[in-house]
């Protein structure tokens, strides 16, 4: 099953003249290497998708049986809040933030980011950010119970009486990891603007780096909401006034704008690097350009721009009048158009490719499938009566992880395997990627496919016990968790291993067309000892043209 | 060639047929996932989402067969290396995919936008707030013909961890919420600490209730029966618990009801939240963190 095509490339011959550190201790260091710091923010993502995926099984465990019976209903709120805030705030956010520190440089031939030592603080805060969070545990009173929304009041209510509580610390690391997300934008953004390789114009940029354009730019205009209203909701806990409160005559549906404005399009933030990915990986495994570039590099900023449109999808049964709840569905519907193109554009590269299934291919393919079923129920969830009866039920729970899992993780998973011997200098071991592949896909079906018929039955979301009739479903989504749960392992196996003692990789293991691959696995420190000169429009494959004037290919 | 030709269309057209009628046949079961049609705006609701089904199935296949056939027949052969036809774009084809979502775009939003409006389920309260570009009134010429305006009006009371509903015509106060069929009903909505939310399954219908803040919202019950009512919206350590019986009976029967229950003198009603927070209370060890205590159960005529 391993078949690692090093055919037809030959291994560089001479050292580059500064050699890549593999020193170890320097992934525990204050390094401003963007390499170092993308590899940082990968593994520390990653050791919390493990503690969010912990969280996970107890809540499934709980939901083995109709009623509450593993843990405490205190408990089950906790887990369900910690793990949606883990999973979005400290693993999706910082390993594709990990991944664009990682390759933007690279691709677009600079020696490193705009601001390498902002850089480094950004990723510095994420630790922070996570153990707050785990320290939230061991306050009375526990972690926050509210919610990764933290809806006030429930989110303002305080048992303990205690000013240092899991919800203040809960918003406290939110606040610190927006700062850090702030920071990360502007560097991004400057870079991008700033940096790029002489030749390489808007329209010769890799679609990665058009993805993290638009998601970075997302960032811009939508955290000073979320930061706002999170201040406010702080003041409203600690010092008492009365903006979300309603006893004291606050609103709490402002509270809902504040947090949607952002956290509507901090899905793109997520979404757009994972459909980059994509189109970073289909062309490479089929072999051929990648279908209508130009759209698919304008609709990522056309998603950026209509997704800050959209938020009020989240509050249709809030007290939302009906002309604005029509209104909303019409730009939320409207967010299709752009990713049909994608979609689209993604299917017609494959089409008539000569693809190899190596496992990059494997979880791309497999996340684009459950990206298509997302997107379906996305379609009926904007719809304003089917979300009048499915909202704040298991379709929705259904939806999102199909996005989350389905597609965004999946999509990670896809990443990281196609990077991962550029960034380590070793192979994998393409048998264990393929098991880790099936489980994978196997799982998330099992888990969240049964989620769909729960929800429209009217199961709701955030409960620790539920009617009898109900069961059959959750044991079924049960058993898919953990095996998801499982399918971790091999993966984890496979990393660590070939990390220690894989096969040496090669600069171009997949003969893929894209400046990181001219330079070789590990990249040098500073990448390149030559600036490069684009000559050409990327995914070249078939074409037999040189992307640059001055590096061997 | 000619023949592989023909051979190659005769393939493509027996693929979108299969995928028309599975998506249809899929559509028609959409119906059975759902709970019984206890209300007008639930046959709406399921017509409309029964075609959505139909119209994302037949998407959903038609994809995952390309996808499929691709990497079934566009497999490389072994030890080839060589890349596929460099095609980079299509003018019309992107065109016409393009077009293709945006009408499916338009079509999707008008029909719901139709289904929303026949369902009228925001009540006046709402409508005093509208400086409104879309008049909502036409809603009334409600679904199923119902009787346009509401006939029962009843006051519809969330707190932590419990439902109070209270007829003010025979002022009563009830935990069942009991509903006559094929009447217009009026709810006022109201919550008095958090937020909470008023959801009937069978009905299809969901509305947050939000402290100070009263809402109204109308329906028509059309199946006799017994339902139950949810809380949609998180609302703390007990959200789980906080359900109520809904029970739908003919006019006559739910006059009955109505008589019989104010007969009876007020009694404190039985509720989960309380008797599972005085359990936990009482163990010596406790498993879990502070909870906000649940308000007091409520008094009512008839406790279900
Ligand atoms: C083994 C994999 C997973 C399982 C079994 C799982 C299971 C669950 C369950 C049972 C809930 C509670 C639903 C509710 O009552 O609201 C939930 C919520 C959530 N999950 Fe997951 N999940 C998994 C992976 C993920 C991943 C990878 C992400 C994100 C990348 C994610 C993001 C979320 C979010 C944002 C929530 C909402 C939390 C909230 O309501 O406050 N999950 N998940
Ligand atoms: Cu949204
Ligand atoms: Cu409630």
């Amino acid at each position: 099953m391993t078949n690692i095509p090093i055919e037809g490339i030959l291994l560089p011959n001479e050292k580059p003249k500064h050699e890549s550190s593999s020193n170890w201790k320097e992934y525990f260091s204050f390094s401003t290497d963007h390499k170092v710091i993308g590899i940082q923010y990968l593994v520390t993502s990653f050791f919390f998708f493990l503690v969010g995926g912990i969280f996970a099984m107890v809540m499934r465990g709980e939901l083995m049986t109709p009623e509450s019976d593993l843990v405490d209903r205190t408990v089950y709120n906790g887990m369900f809040t910690m793990h949606g805030t883990v999973m979005l705030f400290l693993w999706t956010f910082p390993s594709l933030v990990g991944f664009a520190n990682y390759l933007v440089p690279l691709m677009i031939g600079a020696r490193d980011m705009a601001f390498p030592r902002l850089n480094a603080v950004a990723f510095w805060m994420v630790p922070v950010v996570g153990i707050l969070m785990m320290g939230s545990f061991f306050v009375p009173g526990g972690p926050a119970q509210a919610g990764w929304w933290s809806y006030p009041p429930v989110s303002l209510q305080n048992p303990t009486g205690n000013l240092i509580n899991g919800q203040v610390i809960w918003l406290l690391a939110v606040a610190i990891s927006g700062v850090s997300s702030i920071m990360g934008a502007v560097n991004f953004v400057t870079t991008i603007v700033k940096m790029r390789a002489p030749g390489m114009g808007f329209f010769r940029m890799p679609l990665f780096v058009w993805g993290v354009f638009s998601a970075q730019i997302i960032q811009l205009f939508g955290l000073p909401a979320l930061t706002a209203g999170a201040v406010m909701l702080l003041l409203d806990l600690t010092v008492g006034t009365s903006f979300f409160d309603p006893a004291k005559g606050g609103n709490p549906v402002m509270f809902q704008h504040y947090f949607w404005f952002y956290s509507h399009p901090a899905v793109y933030v997520i979404i757009l690097p994972v459909f980059a990915i994509f189109s970073e990986i289909f062309p490479v495994y089929s072999r051929k350009p990648l279908f209508g570039y130009k759209v698919v590099a304008v609709s990522s900023i056309l998603i950026a721009v209509v997704s800050g449109i959209v938020w009020v999808h989240h509050m249709y049964v809030s007290g939302t009048p009906g002309w604005m709840r029509l209104i909303f569905m019409l730009t939320t519907m409207c967010v299709s158009v752009p990713t049909g193109i994608k979609v689209f554009a993604w299917v017609a590269t494959i089409w008539g490719g000569k693809l190899r299934l190596h496992t990059p291919m494997l979880f791309a393919l497999g996340a684009l499938i459950m990206f298509v079923f997302a997107g379906i129920t996305g379609i009926m969830l904007s719809s304003v009566p089917v979300d009048v009866h499915v909202n704040n039920t298991y379709f929705v729970v259904g939806h999102f992880h199909y996005v989350l899992y389905g597609t965004v993780t999946m999509g990670l998973y896809a990443a990281i395997y196609h990077w991962f011997p550029k960034m380590t200098g070793r192979m994998y071991s393409e048998s264990w990627g393929k098991i880790h592949f099936w489980l994978a896909f196997i799982g998330t079906n099992l888990n969240f496919l049964p989620m769909h018929p729960l929800g429209l039955q009217g199961m709701l979301r955030r409960v620790a016990s539920y009617a009898p009739e109900y069961q059959f479903w959750n044991v079924i989504a049960s058993l898919g968790g953990f095996l998801l749960g499982m399918s971790t392992l091999p993966f984890i196996f496979n990393m660590v291993i070939s990390w220690m003692q894989g096969e040496k990789a090669p600069a171009n293991p997949w003969r893929a067309i894209g400046l990181e691959w001219l330079v070789s696995s590990p990249p040098p420190v500073e990448n390149f000892e030559e600036i490069p000169i684009i000559i050409s429009e990327p995914y070249g494959y078939g074409k037999s043209e040189p992307l640059t004037a001055n590096l061997p290919e | 060639m000619k023949i592989q030709k023909i051979l190659n269309i005769l393939t493509l057209l027996t693929g979108a047929i299969a995928v028309t009628f599975t998506s249809i046949w899929i559509g028609k079961q959409a119906y059975s996932w759902l709970p019984p049609q206890a209300a007008a705006e639930s046959l709406l609701i399921d017509d409309l989402i029964s075609f959505l089904v139909t119209l994302g199935a037949f998407i959903f296949l038609g994809v995952t067969s390309t996808l499929i056939y691709s990497v079934i027949f566009h497999r490389a052969v072994k030890d080839d290396f060589t890349d596929g036809p460099p095609i980079e774009g299509n003018v019309t084809l992107e065109v016409v995919w393009t077009a293709i979502p945006i009408l499916l775009v338009f079509w999707i939003a008008s029909y719901s936008y139709q289904v929303y409006e026949q369902m009228g389920i925001q009540g006046p309260s709402e409508l005093v707030h509208l400086h409104n570009p879309l008049a909502m009134e036409s809603a009334y010429a409600a679904p199923a013909n119902a009787l346009a305006e509401p006939v029962e009006k009843i006051d519809v009371l969330a707190k932590q961890w419990a439902w109070v509903f209270h007829y003010p015509e025979r002022d009563i106060t009830s935990t069942e919420l009991h509903l006559p069929s094929d009447r217009r009903v009026r709810l006022a909505l109201k919550s008095q600490d958090v937020l909470h939310g008023f959801y009937i399954p069978a009905f299809r219908l969901k509305q947050d209730i939000i402290p100070n803040h009263a809402i109204d919202f109308e329906f028509t019950p059309i199946l006799a029966g017994q339902y139950r009512l949810t809380d949609s919206q998180y609302s703390g350590t007990y959200f789980a618990t906080m359900q109520a019986n809904v029970i739908v009976e003919s006019p006559e029967d739910y006059q009955q009801w109505l008589a019989q229950a104010a007969t009876q003198k007020p009694s404190p009603a039985k509720n989960q939240a309380a008797s599972e927070y005085a359990q936990t209370s009482n163990q010596s060890v406790q498993t879990g963190w502070v909870t906000v205590p649940p308000a007091a159960p409520p008094l009512v005529n008839s406790p279900g």
